[in-house]
Parts: structure tokens; C-alpha cells; sequence
């Protein structure tokens, strides 16, 4: 017998779209399978997906299993839950991954609770130690330290966060197997979608441009500048956690490791000193700008480019400046 | 409150903690509930999400007749959201999680909207269900002083591991029943130190950033 299970990620869909954290995940997943000597496996759940398994096998999945049914077209939670437990008492992997997306955080629980194995939440990074097991690595006590976490039971679950992971790149000649599943189905799971609406989402990960404000901002209705600035380069409205904590703006909008983690091609960070739990939200943006009063922030540290300014005084001139070169275009 | 008043039935304010959880009890019974429930036990002690989840279920399940749980999204420290969601599975109730807003209630089951992904759903949950709540769910509401001073004298109802263990396995819980545990914390290494500081007046800092956007073709 093998010393170890397979890796299996959870792959990710909504109306059919595969979400991208989850090719992230078998990036990271091929990754550590090979440290223990294992497969990676992948399970999709939702109907008429067989080209969106076979993309999962691009990203590095060796295996795919798919449980395809118009059950489970849509997320509900205690019919993918039910399914997911079923094949984990099959597989018996050693670990099993999930996006640190809604879907994935309301999933996750269920199934480790369901299996009473342990579960960490939102990790920022895995590695395997000598023993072949698993190393959860997450933020702690508000995100201002780390800590490293095992799990003694099996599978050992974790969701892990979005924009963290490096994705392997397409292969379309990698080979796997596509594994077609039983569905148990489900009639009534005690939840029904009535409608579906279309959020005006704020979608932070996928921004090029992100301005945000902290703790030098003065007043909430001062977002206002932030958004103008944010208008022009047609960006998206960034906010340290501390706005956040305070109500100023929706927790959709926080960047950090409680919040969003964010790779946009420039992030403007306005009044945010630079805490490290918000550092590590945005360090890895391709160019990052910060205004600060403050010559001895640390953001300055960690800016391409800093200006020791007021922001109140600072915006408004840049975005006059912005202004002006449109127009001599 | 505001369910309780549409559809009838009690409030029960429930936590797991340390003695002095008593203090944010108390303020649930200011705030209107009809009974705290403060599960205390060194039983409990050293809990990860997993085995705090199961305490809270079993008492859900001793006190019996539950129909609706209301969770809050997540604590503030842990941030895992994940209670919420394995009490659901342990008590076989359906939940919906990181609910934004009830939109109706209704005897056997409620509609709520929830962001999930990239939209947000309209949601009907079938009673007894459980809801994880974000905090813009609603304000809460504010004690009059009169209830400050009555719920100072309310009594606090105290569990420990032996009030459960009728409808639980002790094995579960606490430090015995968590199967994750913290190995290591360290301070994350930021490193840093790639700055250049404008300098200049205002004005020029800002037509120097303005032409570094440009450059980076952010500004067209």
C-alpha cells in the first residue's frame, strides 16, 4: 500500500466558468503532490462540464472527477457537500484543497465536519514537511503575524487564498483522466435559488489599477477623492483594514491578508502607513505608489514610487494632471 | 429581535467561551434576548473550529425545538468563518452563508440574499436552517438603560461538559477533539526596500506620477 493519499482540489465553477483560484490550486497541488510521491487529483461538480474537466488536466491535474448532473448546475451547499464526502471516503486522499472563495468557505466546513477532519482557513501558502504531511501556512491574531499549522486527522483540508498560488502554465498536450462519477442526487436540500442578481461587484483581484486610502483619510464621505482618482485611471477603490473595521466602506474593498490580496498592475496606496498585514495584500502589485505625510512610513519602503505629501493636497493636483494630459492628446 | 417579533418564539443568546463571555451575555439579554447560554468548561479549552463547533451544536441540539441559528460571519480574531457552517453540518440543518440581508420570514423558512461568486442570490432557506450574517445585516439595536440594569441581575445560564455530554461524545471536545493545531507563529518578513522618493513641489510631484502612469500606460 502507499504510504500516502492523493492530493484532490476542489475545482470551482459558477455557470459553467472554471474560477481561476482553482488552477492556482493544482499549480500549488502539483507542487506538493510530487513532495509526498502522489497523484493530484481533481474533483469538478456541476453539468455538462467535460471540456472544463479536460482544462482542469491543462492546469496539472492527473485525474478528474466528475460528477455531472443538472443537480448540481448551481451551488448548493448540502447537495455538493453530500457528493464531495461520498468520493473523499472513496479516494481517501491525505489532503484536500479549496478556494478561499464564499463558495469554498461555506463548502469546506461542511465537508470537514461532515468527515471530522480538521480544516485552516485561508491559507497563504502550503508545504509539506519530512513526514510527508501537510503545512498550513495563515495569518494570525488579525494578520500581523503568521502561523504554521498541521491537521493530525485525514484528509487534512484547507482553503487557500485567491492571487496567492502560481498557476503552471496551459499545457494542452498534458494527458489525464477524465473520471466519470455516480451522482447521488438530491430533491430537496432545503434551499432554493429564487433569482440570481447581478452584483455590482467590486472585483479587487481583477483590477489593473487600485487606489486605496487609509488612516490619513479624515472623513468617510473623503472617499470621494479616492474614487475621482481611482475614476480617472479606471480603476477600483482600495481601503486598508482599519476604514474597513470602522464602516467607512465594505469589506469588499479591504486589501490585506483579512481582506483581498491584490497583484493589479498599479496600486496607489493614499494615507495607508503599511501595516504587514496590509503589505502582504498588495506587495506583489507590478508598480506601487504611495502618498504618505509621513517621510518615515513604512510603505515608503515598499513604494516604486513615494511622495511625502497630503493626500488632500496630492490628488486633486494629480488628477487635474491626469486631466490635462488627456486632453493634449 | 426583529424575526422574533414577525414570527414569535424566544431568543436564545449562546456562547462559548471563557467565564468573562458573561459580559457580552449580558448585553444580549440588554439588547432583548429572552435567555444566555454561556458554555464554560476548561473541557473546552484549546478549541479549534472544529471541536468549538461541535460544543455549540450539542447545546443547540440539548436545548431542542431550535429552529433558526444565527451566526455571525466570523470572529475578529480567528477569522475563519467556518463555524457557522460546521455547526450546520453537525446539527443537518441547511445554511446559507454570509448573508447580507433577510428579505422575508416566514413560519417554515426564510428568504435571504447572499453574495456568492460573481452574483448574488436570492435564497429561500427551509426552517429549522441555519444563516452566517455579515455585519451589514443591520445596526444593532441599543439598550435602554432600564434593560442595562435589568440584565446586570439576569442570570447567565452556565454548561459545562457534563450539561452536554448527554447528547455529545466528551471526546470531542476542546483541545482533545480539535484536530488542527498551531506549530509555529512567527512575524512575516516584509522585505521591502526597492523605493524612490519624488521630490519637488506639489505640483511637480504630481506631474511626475502622472507621467509614470502614462508610461505605464494607465493613463491614455
Amino acid at each position: 500500500m502507499r504510504e500516502h493519499g492523493n492530493v484532490l482540489v476542489f475545482a470551482e465553477q459558477e455557470n459553467g466558468e472554471i474560477h481561476p483560484v482553482s488552477y492556482e490550486l493544482l499549480g500549488k497541488g502539483s507542487e506538493i503532490s510530487k513532495k509526498m510521491g502522489v497523484e493530484l487529483d481533481s474533483v469538478l461538480l456541476g453539468y455538462r462540464l467535460e471540456e472544463k474537466a479536460n482544462g482542469l488536466v491543462h492546469y496539472g491535474a492527473e485525474r478528474v472527477f466528475l460528477l455531472d448532473h443538472p443537480s448540481l448546475r448551481d451551488f448548493d451547499v448540502v447537495r455538493y457537500s453530500r457528493n464531495l464526502v461520498k468520493l473523499v471516503k472513496e479516494l481517501r486522499p491525505d489532503v484536500f484543497l479549496f478556494g478561499a472563495t464564499r463558495i469554498g468557505r461555506v463548502l469546506a466546513p461542511r465537508v470537514a465536519a461532515a468527515l471530522r477532519t480538521g480544516l485552516t482557513a485561508d491559507c497563504i501558502d502550503l508545504d509539506v514537511d519530512d513526514e510527508g504531511n501537510l503545512i498550513q501556512i495563515r495569518p494570525a491574531f488579525s494578520g500581523n503575524i503568521l502561523a504554521q499549522i498541521k491537521t493530525r486527522t485525514k484528509p487534512q483540508m484547507a482553503t487557500v487564498r485567491y492571487k496567492v498560488m502560481k498557476m503552471r502554465d496551459k499545457d494542452l498536450s498534458r494527458r489525464g483522466e477524465i473520471i466519470w462519477r455516480d451522482v447521488e442526487v438530491i430533491e430537496n436540500t432545503g434551499l432554493r435559488i429564487l433569482e440570481k442578481i447581478e452584483a455590482d461587484e467590486v472585483n479587487l483581484t481583477e483590477a489593473e489599477v487600485i487606489v486605496s486610502a487609509g488612516r490619513g483619510l479624515k472623513k468617510p464621505e473623503d472617499f470621494k477623492i479616492i474614487e475621482d482618482l481611482a475614476m480617472v485611471l479606471g480603476g477600483a477603490v482600495g481601503s486598508s483594514r482599519p476604514l474597513v473595521d470602522a464602516g467607512w466602506i465594505s469589506k469588499d474593498h479591504q486589501v490585506g491578508f483579512s481582506g483581498n490580496i491584490v497583484k493589479p498592475k498599479v496600486y496607489i496606496a493614499c494615507g495607508i502607513s503599511g501595516s504587514p498585514q496590509h503589505l502582504f495584500g498588495m506587495r506583489d502589485s507590478e508598480v506601487i505608489i504611495a502618498i504618505n505625510k509621513d517621510p518615515s512610513a513604512p510603505i515608503f519602503k515598499f513604494s516604486d514610487y513615494g511622495v511625502v505629501g497630503d493626500l488632500y493636497e496630492i490628488i486633486p493636483l494629480l488628477i487635474e494632471e491626469l486631466k490635462k494630459e488627456k486632453i493634449s492628446e | 429581535m426583529q424575526i422574533k417579533e414577525k414570527i414569535g418564539g424566544t431568543v436564545t443568546a449562546i456562547s462559548m467561551g471563557p467565564i468573562q463571555a458573561v459580559v457580552s451575555l449580558r448585553d444580549a439579554l440588554a439588547r432583548g434576548a429572552d435567555r444566555a447560554l454561556l458554555l464554560s468548561d476548561t473541557a473546552f479549552a484549546g478549541a479549534d473550529t472544529l471541536a468549538t463547533s461541535y460544543v455549540l451544536a450539542s447545546a443547540v441540539r440539548k436545548l431542542g425545538a431550535v429552529n433558526l441559528v444565527v451566526c455571525g460571519e466570523k470572529t475578529i480574531d480567528g477569522d475563519t468563518a467556518q463555524v457557522g457552517p460546521e455547526v450546520s453540518e453537525f446539527l443537518g440543518f441547511p445554511c446559507v452563508a454570509f448573508v447580507e440581508q433577510i428579505q422575508e420570514v416566514r413560519k417554515d423558512s426564510l428568504v435571504v440574499k447572499s453574495r456568492m461568486g460573481r452574483k448574488c442570490y436570492l435564497l429561500e432557506v427551509r426552517l429549522p436552517g441555519l444563516i452566517t450574517v455579515t455585519k451589514d445585516i443591520n445596526m444593532p439595536r441599543l439598550p435602554t438603560l432600564k434593560d442595562k440594569i435589568r440584565s446586570r441581575k439576569a442570570e447567565v445560564v452556565l454548561w459545562n461538559a457534563d450539561d452536554v455530554s448527554d447528547v455529545a461524545n466528551k471526546e470531542y471536545f476542546g483541545l482533545s477533539g480539535s484536530p488542527t493545531s498551531v506549530i509555529k507563529v512567527y512575524a512575516p518578513s516584509t522585505g521591502g526596500g526597492r523605493g524612490q522618493i519624488i521630490e519637488g513641489t506639489s505640483r511637480e510631484k504630481a506631474k511626475k506620477i502622472a507621467s509614470i502612469l502614462k508610461m505605464l500606460n494607465i493613463a491614455r
